[in-house]
């Protein structure tokens, strides 16, 4: 942790206290059937700046992701209960159109997921959702996403292969392509490279890097280092709870809470 | 302790021993099935058995007619079968899944999988023949397409089932319907497996006798009328095979032979399918 990267992330944290927050999280409580796996979280996401949460397994970082994009609706016996706002509006009401919400608010999981289909229709899925493109439209909304997505140069003569002939860290970049491609105001990751080798990962995470200018960035990771590496915000989770939240550099450097101590400087998780 | 490792390994000497005879017991059966098939289909095997029409007694003739009749029954069945399978599959599947009604629909279809099926050529009978006082194809069309609808929904379920949760979500979480993401996410990540269900459905049905007796009959005459009674092999197979004359029994295993090819090709091709083409559900 350079101070210049310390320096950075403080400014990114200022700025939240300015703008107002992309999601806003008060009193939420999750529930899985009778266990309660999320406790009273309380917190704010900035717009164009990287969250990362960390914490040991089943500290409930997951299911925190799972909740901004209702992702949980598709099970049963999941419940939240609190109030989640992302610019204003509530998106636990049951009226709300999740279909929509989860066009506004993306996800990228931790195993690369890419459908039966060639690399150019993976990338058009979300889009041909959402409305009705011009053929041309597509193809250029197609190249764009590909492009963010750092990957045009690899695929852009192989778009009409299957997109499962790629191999795993190309995949995962097909993924996160395909989830800015429909343009999504905040995008989640839920350990994006926790399949993945090093060179891979690291070129997720200079594409992370890139998004930041343009997205809400919220990424899940068992990597401290990685958490270090990308984000301006981190969030410790521990037993449902959220512990301590604050810019990256005080997290990893000055925590508040024993427990972030004990658990940044690895002295259990 | 010596002693006991000797009685486990003689223990386990006489389970390989036994399993062995078993397994070739049951493949000697098979072999002697095939090869009494072959070396009496064989000698009936010719041309004229594509070309031309069930003869009178006495006189040569084909199998044509009953050909026909069989894959029009055939691909009717499936074609009335097919969707009402795959689509109460896809139920169970991704709709029903646990629920009680699906565990219900999924126990009622395991019974008629396993239903006899010259009850379900009564039962066409009743519901089909009987009001429309003949037989038809029509009716054998149906009791072929309730044998196939079972097979379906199992298989369809099955291979449903086996595409991976995260590629569901993902299509979810793009914002996708549940109907969206079956048909373009689910339906072709399982394609090769859905049709490989098919294949058997239709190697399953077309060697079916019973449910035909009651419905289609038989026809000896070249008839395309599927409001009337037609011709088709396994029940041609029974009436030739049964009878004294010598050329209807030459004909009777040449459309066994002819049935059983049939049904082994749709099985390679279906392996073949699961192996090879791409969409399958094997994930890299």
């Amino acid at each position: 942790m350079n101070a210049q990267r310390v320096a950075a992330s403080e400014v990114a944290h200022d700025a939240t206290q300015v703008l107002p927050p992309k999601f806003d999280v008060r009193q939420l409580n999750f529930y899985y059937g009778n266990t309660r796996a999320l406790i009273d979280i309380n917190l704010k996401l900035a717009d164009h700046s990287i969250t990362a949460f960390i914490g040991p397994s089943g500290c409930g970082k997951s299911t925190l992701l799972r909740v901004f994009n209702r992702m949980y609706a598709l099970y049963r016996g999941h419940r939240a209960t609190g109030d989640v706002r992302l610019d204003g509006q509530s998106i636990l009401a049951p009226d709300v159109d999740v279909a929509a919400l989860r066009y506004r608010v993306g996800m990228v999981f931790q195993k690369p997921t890419p459908f039966p289909l060639t690399i150019f229709e993976n990338v058009a899925f979300g889009l041909r959702l959402a409305q009705r493109n011009s053929r041309a439209q597509l193809a250029e909304r197609v190249e764009m996403a590909l492009h963010d997505a750092a990957m045009w140069e690899e695929v852009k003569d192989k778009l009409r292969h299957d997109a499962r002939s790629l191999s795993g860290g190309q995949q995962q970049r097909l993924c996160i392509a395909r989830t800015i491609a429909v343009q999504p105001e905040v995008i989640l990751l839920d350990e994006p490279t926790a399949a993945l080798d090093p060179i891979s990962t690291l070129r997720i995470e200079e594409l992370l890097q890139s998004l930041r200018e343009r997205y809400c960035v919220v990424i899940v990771t068992h990597n401290l280092q990685q958490a270090a590496r990308v984000s301006n915000v981190t969030g410790f989770m521990y037993m449902g709870e959220l512990v301590e939240i604050g810019p990256t550099g005080q997290i990893f450097t000055a925590p508040k809470h024993r427990r972030t101590d004990d658990y940044v400087t690895g002295r259990f998780g | 302790m010596k002693a006991r490792r000797q009685v486990r390994r003689l223990t386990n000497v006489a389970a390989l021993c036994l399993s062995l005879a078993a397994t070739l017991v049951g493949l000697a059966c098979l072999g002697a099935i095939v090869w009494t098939l072959v070396a009496r289909g064989v000698s009936g095997m010719s041309l004229q058995i594509f070309t031309q029409m069930t003869p009178a007694p006495g006189s040569s003739g084909g199998l044509l007619n009953a050909i026909y009749g069989s894959v029009v029954m055939t691909l009717l069945g499936i074609f009335i079968g097919a969707p009402l399978g795959i689509l109460a599959g896809t139920y169970l599947a991704e709709y029903g899944r646990d629920t009680r009604l699906a565990n219900l629909v999924r126990f009622v279809n395991d019974v008629l999988l396993s239903a006899p099926s010259i009850i379900i050529g009564l039962f066409v009978y009743e519901v089909l023949v009987v009001p429309m006082h003949h037989f038809s194809a029509i009716a054998g069309a149906v009791a072929l397409a309730i044998i196939a609808i079972p097979v379906t929904v199992r298989t369809t379920e099955d291979m449903l089932r086996l595409v991976p949760q995260g590629m569901k979500d993902a299509s979810t979480a793009l914002g996708a319907y549940p109907w969206r993401t079956i048909t373009s996410v689910i339906y072709p990540a399982a394609r090769s497996g859905v049709v490989t269900g098919l294949l058997l459905a239709i190697a399953r049905i077309s060697g079916e006798t019973a449910p035909l007796l009651f419905t289609a009959l038989n026809n000896q005459f070249w008839s395309k009328n599927l409001n009337a009674p037609m011709a088709n092999l396994p029940v041609i197979i029974f009436q030739f095979a049964l009878s004294p004359y010598k050329d209807w029994q030459h004909l009777a295993w040449a459309g066994a032979l002819l049935i059983t090819l049939t049904i082994l090709t749709l099985s390679i091709l279906a392996r073949f399918i699961i192996a090879v083409l791409p969409g399958g559900t094997a994930q890299r």
